[in-house]
């Protein structure tokens, strides 16, 4: 599948932005981080920013974006709508937190908190779930990818949030969640990675024509000579020893390098820690941008069969 | 025995009057689709499809078949379907050029077409006031022939032609010097009767939709269809059995078929005796005059054998012939059955399937089986029809048996050197098991059969100034007295048809004109009048050597031919090589006449005709070509041109088409003649005749008799109506030529006897070739070269979704076809090391090309393929010189040479068309070629890779994105 | 409405016949030529003239080579929308935009509603949604919904574009939710099979399977003929006594 740029940004920024949702949400009223006006409001500020940015980038995707409000009305069917639903639905507990933070509303803040994390696990799981629910895609439509998105975005809003603690002087929750998420991550991923390595296709070019009662099936011509929307769409592969490479890099610099600095700060704290964990937070961002545009550039689609056979 | 139905379009309806559709706000179900709806013929292509074409706004909406059409009933191909695209292509040429910069530089000025037309005048006029053999008027893919070669005899020069001889002309000189018809667009299978198929080197053909109808009517009833073809793709991908064997050796494969007919006696002796001329007796005289001609009486009429009274004409009714063994004439000579001397031939063992099997790369056991297929079929299977007939003895028969066994061949025939008798073997095989218009086996498309040969030969002799010449350009050459040569042999055509190089060169050369004219062998050209066909590129062999030579000057700074004068409608890459340019409406602007004179739309149940009339207006300043041909022929004065007081004599095509009279009462249509629209094929000319065909759909269709229907050429209701029509001279029977003594004939002018005798470096090539039974020889191309540096054989297809070079410029066509590869078989090219899309050179004795390969399973391993003329010149066809078509896409015609290599060698100025030695058909598919992988870095862009060509002035430019639709404002 | 409807009686669709297919492209340009002024119109090419060129199509037709040797077979393939009866490209829709029939089954875009999101795309197996670029919305075949119901279209015509103009009639189309059906009957009669049957999209439409070749067996070869064999026959024939 095509690794469109708008596509991984937003899913790697608004992932991030709910994962420091959620754990803001969530620490907040359990006192687990700091507890300041500033760091509560910084950190949603982010968090809505990043989230906001995402979907704004998502909607470049779209042929008609000024018509992207339509995309609400299908939550009984569509993973996207849901997550849209979703993702509005939050804004609202999200910015009654931020109210109950200005005005200093310990309750409502609580209840706002617990809240929007939900509502950020509840659009991170549709986002994942858009994706899981592709039957043609098999790297998709497996079992670690819903997962796979809530892990991410929990480990890089952990990642963040630490970062900001360690701002305000005290990151060692976050930094923990962080360091066992990225831990979780490198795991998942990896044997995310290893199954789709082994998972039988889908479908073969013998069932997707019906000729396979006949012998293998090889594309002789195609129907143009020249590239097509699908082509381009679906078409995108990219070679096995540059995923590898890519692979590599996501695992090391993205989940262990920060589930390292993680421990490093918790070890240091300080100014030192702020820093490792500022560094921290930059590779997971980094790494996941890398994970992201891979989950596209592995993702094979049924309609390639009809142009380059198995 | 009238046609079977169309089957009914739709085979169930779901939508009863009660179940509309429920109303939904998002669907429109029925909008209306036009404003006006007119019909006319199809010309993406040959085929002649009817067609209808919707107009909205006047914009044209939607292009359908014409379901009351007699050749595609409905059906459109995917080239028919995109002709909008065609219509409103960005290549078309807008207004009449002058060139103004050198030749070939593409430098044009746009001029009035009076200025056009006085320049066309002033050059053609001087030819003919001096020399009228200097105007070489060569037509391509145009099917008014009838008017184009009316006009250069008008003119008075012998040079004429369109295309046939490069295309197809082996096909009809070996159907109509064989059966009075022939494959090509002038028969067809019984479709809906015969139970085996085979079909011989098709890849699409003129009949292009009639053929896939038929092969679905085939497909539904289960009969068998077997395609003998190197490559398994299009018809040959749907075949029950595909016979993949080595280019050019199918006529070996073919006489194969014969031994095994004939060793197992599966033959049908009675058709032979009655319909063939088998038992015509041959002169058996070794050295003699008159060895090898047929034994006459004193009123030339044909002998035969009869069992009770020895030798009698053979025509006589109830003749009860000896077919083989020797007999004495009365006058003593000895003289045998033909069918003696054949099956004598082919019984012979280098025939047998053992011999041919490894050379055709066809199993022995394999040609066995096939042969016991035929003959199981043709004769166990046979069917007898209830349908009553009189033959040309009179005698009634109360039923018809026919032999369901058909044949169709095409150009993997044709494009052979040895095509001609390839394609007279398989006529000799259909003769064979008497499979000729019977139910269920090939069938003559009326107004075919003619005579074998047609009429007188050819004319083109004594050309003087000023003076038309009188009868057929090109004709039927009976002997060595027609040719049209010098005392000394020398050919009198610039291209040497009807010579000795090509004594049945029945539709001309076009493929060497260019290239004579060059060398001015015979003489010099003053000026190329071209109309119609792409010869700097994909209709030229050698296209770098053919633009070498339109851009050659002589010592005094004139061009080696001074004056080109092309017609196209489109910027093709042979209009950069005009000095004029005359340009042409599109096929939905004008009028046409897809004439009974020419190349008629008949079927099998009768003759037919077709017109097209315009549809649209044109939005420039073009004019049909046909309509200034005849304004030029008014302005020389060409005879038939110009009334007595030298005023036109036509206003323009459709005043022709109507009032034209070829002979007192036949014209250029046949529908509707006569005052008042009643005659068919002879009557005086009808002024509502356009009319009466735009009210029948712009086309006309004779529907003959049940009991005319079959065996025509011995079907005395049938010959009679025929020449009652004007189709024939005689309603003689039309006796099928197994054996041909005009072949014969020229046989012994090159042994030595009678006044016309070929030039000595010729004899022993006339000698050989002009044999009166059907021969197998290696091309001869591959004859007079070391093969073994060049291991493939190398062919085109013709796509079916792109018309030789003319689709490029059509958006929608160019998306499935924008580049070629060369397909080859895949354990070859792993075993030298190639992969999918890697560039490899292709290396023939006479040039390289670069291009990619693409690996497949059906093909013959000793054979490469491509798609023909989807590779283009850079800057031509209005696509951006990057285009894929210039950048991917190649020509095999650059590694094909004109001229064969034996003559080469021998270092004379002697120069042999690469073609066929009987009819000079141009030997395409002879190709020998080598592959090797291009070397790192040089991937990327196909070679010879010619200048990029520059628009004429005010071509359009090209939008980024198109929105074709009569929905949106244009 | 994304949700699918209740499954109906009627299931329009197409049954291509890949025995007679002769890959000749008539379905895909016809198609594009009815309904880039049709229901969807335009259906826009890009770079029309250029290097890159390419286009809308609701229909493309690809070749393909089965098995190897004698078995071996060349398939030419028409690919459009199979009108499935349980297609994700609806579910998946956010919008609404995509939607298929109760009353007969087909499945449409609205085009004034799509968003352009390409979700659905993504979600059909086969390739059969075609994003306009230029417009922003998804398109794809329509099975004609404007020609097979139209009232300005004389019955017979009431056809789709790429069935009427297919030169070997290897394309049919009818109710395949009707047993009794002739599109039903063929499917029966021909082994008709369905795309990809393992995703569960419930193709409509069905593909009729190349017929099993049988070859008869290769006669033996033979020694190669005596001068007797040659003979032999010539003298049969001499005493044949034919008659006209
Ligand atoms: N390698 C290889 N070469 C071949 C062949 C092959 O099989 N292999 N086949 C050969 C054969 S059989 C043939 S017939 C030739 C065909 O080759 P050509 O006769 O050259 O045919 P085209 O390229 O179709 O078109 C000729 C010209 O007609 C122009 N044209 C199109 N429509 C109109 C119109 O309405 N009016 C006018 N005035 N012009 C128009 C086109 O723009 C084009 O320039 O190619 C031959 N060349
Ligand atoms: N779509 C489309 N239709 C056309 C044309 C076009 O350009 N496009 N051109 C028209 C013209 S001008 C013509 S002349 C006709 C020609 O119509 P076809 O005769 O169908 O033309 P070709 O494409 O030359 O097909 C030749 C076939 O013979 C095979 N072949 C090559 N060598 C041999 C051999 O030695 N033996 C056997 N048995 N087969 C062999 C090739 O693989 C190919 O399949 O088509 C006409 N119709
Ligand atoms: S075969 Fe196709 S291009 Fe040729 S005349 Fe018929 S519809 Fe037109
Ligand atoms: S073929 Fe594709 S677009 Fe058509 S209904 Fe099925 S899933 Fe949807
Ligand atoms: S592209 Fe249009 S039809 Fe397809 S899912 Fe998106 S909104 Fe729906
Ligand atoms: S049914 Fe209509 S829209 Fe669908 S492929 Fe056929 S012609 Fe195109
Ligand atoms: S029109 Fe018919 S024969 Fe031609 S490609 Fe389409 S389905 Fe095949
Ligand atoms: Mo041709």
């Amino acid at each position: 599948m095509n690794p469109a740029p708008s596509i991984v940004f937003f899913t790697t920024a608004s992932g991030a932005g709910y994962g420091l949702l959620f754990w803001l949400g969530l620490l907040r009223p359990l006192g687990l981080v700091p507890g300041s006006q500033g760091f509560g409001l910084t950190a949603l500020g982010l968090a809505l920013v990043l989230i906001t940015a995402g979907l704004l980038s998502s909607t470049a995707h779209l042929g008609n974006p000024q018509r992207a409000w339509r995309a609400v009305s299908q939550w009984r069917s569509s993973w996207l709508s849901r997550e849209g639903v979703a993702a509005l639905g939050t804004y609202v507990p999200a910015v009654l937190f931020g109210l109950g933070l200005l005005a200093d509303l310990p309750g409502l803040t609580a209840a706002m908190g617990l809240l929007a994390a939900a509502g950020a696990v509840a659009t991170v799981y549709c986002t994942g779930m858009i994706y899981a629910s592709l039957k043609p895609i098999k790297e998709w439509r497996h079992p670690l990818v819903v997962p796979g998105y809530l892990l991410l975005g929990a480990f890089s809003g952990a990642a963040l949030l630490a970062m900001l603690g360690g701002f305000w002087g005290d990151g060692a929750v976050p930094a923990v969640l962080a360091l066992l998420a990225g831990i979780a991550a490198l795991v998942v991923k990896n044997a995310y990675w290893g199954a789709i390595d082994q998972a039988p296709p889908v479908a073969t070019a013998e069932s997707a024509t019906s000729l396979g009662f006949i012998g293998k099936v090889r594309p002789l011509e195609p129907p143009h000579t020249e590239t097509n929307y699908l082509l381009r769409e679906m078409g995108f592969r990219i070679a096995r020893k540059h995923a590898e490479k890519l692979r590599l890099l996501a695992l090391a610099a993205g989940f262990g390098a920060p589930a390292a600095l993680c421990a490093f700060a918790l070890l240091v704290g300080g100014g030192m820690g702020a820093a490792a964990l500022t560094l921290g937070a930059v590779l997971a961002l980094g790494g996941l941008l890398v994970e992201r545009w891979l989950m596209f550039a592995e993702a094979t689609h049924t309609v390639t069969l009809y142009y380059h056979g198995s | 025995m009238p046609e079977a139905p169309t089957p009914p379009l739709t085979p169930d309806r779901f939508h009863a009057p009660s179940a509309r559709p429920s109303p939904d706000p998002r669907v429109d179900y029925s909008p209306s689709v036009s404003d006006q709806v007119k019909t006319t013929t199809c010309y993406m292509c040959a085929c002649r499809c009817g067609i209808r074409v919707h107009l909205k706004d006047g914009r044209i909406r939607y292009i359908e078949g014409n379901p009351d059409h007699p050749v595609n009933k409905g059906v459109l191909c995917g080239k028919g379907s995109a002709g909008i695209m065609t219509h409103y292509a960005p290549a078309r040429l807008r207004a009449p050029l002058k060139r103004v910069g050198p030749r070939g530089s593409g430098e044009f000025a746009e001029i009035t077409w009076e200025e056009a037309l006085e320049t066309a005048t002033s050059w053609l006029r001087h030819v003919r006031e001096t020399d009228p053999r200097q105007l070489a008027f060569f037509t391509g893919r145009d099917q008014s022939q009838s008017l184009t070669g009316f006009w250069a005899a008008q003119f008075g020069t012998p040079n004429f032609a369109a295309h046939g001889g490069f295309c197809s002309v082996n096909m009809a000189a070996g159907g109509l010097y064989s059966i009075g018809g022939s494959f090509w667009e002038f028969g067809e299978p019984d479709w809906d009767r015969t139970k085996y198929l085979l079909m011989f080197g098709v890849a699409e053909d003129h009949d292009s939709n009639p053929i896939k109808l038929g092969l679905s009517k085939l497909k539904a009833r289960g009969a068998k269809f077997l395609s003998v073809n190197p490559v398994r793709t299009g018809y040959s991908a749907i075949a029950d059995e595909w016979v993949g064997l080595r280019p050019g050796t199918d006529g070996l494969f073919v006489l194969a078929l014969v031994h095994e007919l004939l060793k197992a006696d599966r033959i049908d002796l009675e058709f032979l005796a009655r319909y063939t001329n088998a038992p015509w007796l041959v002169v058996r005289n070794p050295g003699g005059a008159d060895d090898g001609l047929f034994a006459r009486d004193e009123a030339g009429k044909p002998l035969a054998w009869d069992r009770a009274r020895g030798a009698i004409p053979a025509e006589t009714a109830d003749l009860s012939p000896v077919m083989a063994g020797e007999v004495t004439l009365p006058d003593g000579r000895i003289a045998y059955p033909a069918f003696h001397l054949l099956a004598e031939r082919y019984l012979g063992a280098e025939y047998a399937p053992e011999a041919v099997a490894e050379r055709c790369g066809i199993e022995a056991g394999r040609i066995r089986r096939i042969a016991a297929e035929i003959a199981e079929v043709a004769f166990d299977q046979a069917i007898t029809l209830e349908q009553s007939w009189t033959d040309v003895w009179g005698r009634e028969h109360a039923t018809i048996t026919g032999r369901p066994v058909a044949f169709h061949a095409m150009r993997g025939i044709s494009a052979h050197s040895n095509g001609f008798h390839t394609c007279r073997a398989l006529h000799l095989l259909q003769m064979l098991i008497g499979a000729v218009d019977t139910p269920g086996s090939w069938r003559y498309k009326a107004p075919f059969p003619r005579p074998i040969p047609p009429g007188p030969g050819p004319a083109g002799r004594g050309a003087r100034p000023n003076t038309p010449l009188a009868g057929n350009l090109l004709s039927f050459p009976h002997g060595p007295d027609d040719l049209l040569v010098e005392e000394d042999g020398t050919p009198l055509r610039i291209d040497h048809a009807f010579s000795w190089e090509a004594p049945l060169g029945l539709h001309g050369m076009m493929h060497t004109v260019i290239g004579n004219a060059g060398k001015a062998d015979p003489y010099p050209i003053d000026t190329l009048f071209m109309f119609m066909a792409n010869m700097a590129w994909n209709s030229a062999m050698n296209p770098g050597e053919v633009t070498r030579i339109l851009t050659e000057q002589r010592e005094d700074g004139e061009y080696r031919i001074p004056h080109v004068i092309y017609s196209d409608a489109y910027f093709s890459e042979t209009v950069p090589y005009a000095d004029l340019i005359l340009p042409d409406t599109t096929y939905l602007e004008r009028w046409d006449c897809i004439s009974i004179l020419d190349r008629p739309i008949g079927s099998a149940h009768g003759a037919g005709d077709a017109i097209r009339q315009p549809v649209v207006q044109p939005d420039r300043d073009v004019r049909p070509f046909q309509d200034v041909l005849i304004e030029l022929g008014a302005r020389l004065g060409l005879p038939a041109f110009v009334r007595e007081d030298g005023s036109p004599r036509f206003k323009d095509y459709p005043d022709y088409m109507v009032n034209h009279q070829r002979m007192p009462g036949v014209g250029p249509l046949a529908g509707f003649r006569g005052a008042d629209g009643s005659k068919v094929g002879v009557g005086e000319p009808n002024p509502d005749q356009l009319q009466r065909y735009i009210e029948n759909g712009c086309f006309w269709r004779d529907h003959i008799r049940p009991e005319q229907e079959w065996l025509k050429h011995a079907n005395r209701a049938y010959l009679e109506d025929a020449k009652a029509k004007g189709f024939i001279g005689k309603s003689d029977q039309i006796v099928l030529q197994l054996y041909s003594e005009p072949l014969q004939k020229f046989r012994l002018a090159a042994e030595g006897h009678g006044a016309k005798q070929p030039p000595e470096h010729l004899r022993e090539r006339v000698r050989r070739y002009c044999d009166p039974l059907p021969i197998w020889y290696a091309p001869l191309e591959q004859q007079g070269q070391d093969l073994a540096p060049f291991p493939f054989s190398a062919v085109t297809q013709r796509p079916m979704a792109m018309y030789h070079s003319w689709g490029s410029m059509n958006a929608w066509l160019r998306q499935i076809h924008g580049a070629n590869k060369l397909m080859m078989a895949r354990s070859r090219a792993e075993a030298m090391g190639l992969a999918q899309d890697d560039w490899v050179w292709v290396e023939s004795r006479s040039g390289r090309l670069k291009c990619q390969v693409a690996l497949m399973e059906g093909v013959n391993p000793d054979t490469v393929w491509t798609w023909n003329a989807i590779g283009k010149r850079a800057g031509a066809w209005g696509l951006a010189p990057d285009s894929p078509e210039a950048q991917r896409g190649f020509l095999l015609n650059h590694v094909i040479s004109e001229w064969l290599p034996a003559q080469m060698a021998e270092g004379r100025d002697l120069r042999l068309a690469n073609a066929d030695p009987v009819t000079g058909q141009a030997a395409w598919y002879d190709l020998r070629v080598s592959i090797t992988k291009a070397a790192p870095g040089e991937e990327g862009i196909t070679s010879p890779h010619p200048e990029t060509l520059e628009p004429p002035p005010h071509m359009p430019g090209s939008p980024d994105i198109l929105r074709y639709s009569v929905k949106t404002p244009a | 409405m994304t949700c699918l409807p209740a499954p109906g009686a009627k299931k329009l669709g197409l049954v291509i016949d890949l025995d007679t297919c002769v890959g000749c492209q008539a379905c895909a340009t016809n198609c594009k030529e009815w309904n880039t002024s049709g229901h969807s119109a335009p259906l826009p090419d890009f770079k029309p003239y250029a290097a890159g060129q390419e286009g809308v199509w609701f229909n493309r037709v690809h070749s393909f080579e089965a098995g190897e040797g004698e078995a071996g077979r060349t398939v030419h393939f028409p690919r459009s929308c199979l009108h499935c009866e349980t297609p994700d490209c609806v579910t998946v829709c956010p919008t609404g935009a995509s939607y298929k029939r109760a009353e007969d089954g087909i499945v449409l875009v609205n085009h004034d509603t799509c968003i352009g999101c390409g979700l659905c795309a993504w979600a059909c197996p086969y390739g059969a949604r075609e994003m306009d670029d230029d417009q922003g919305v998804m398109k794809k075949c329509t099975l004609c919904i404007d020609r097979i119901y139209n009232e300005n279209i004389p019955e017979a015509q009431r056809q789709p574009a790429c069935v009427l103009t297919c030169p070997t009639k290897a394309r049919h189309f009818g109710d395949l939710g009707d047993p009794d059906s002739a599109v039903s009957r063929l499917v029966a009669e021909r082994g008709g099979q369905p795309l990809m049957p393992e995703l569960g999209y419930n193709p409509v439409n069905r593909y009729l399977p190349p017929r099993k070749k049988a070859l008869p067996p290769n006669a033996p070869v033979e020694d190669a003929p005596t001068p007797m064999d040659i003979r032999n026959p010539l003298l049969r024939w001499m005493d044949r006594v034919l008659s006209r």
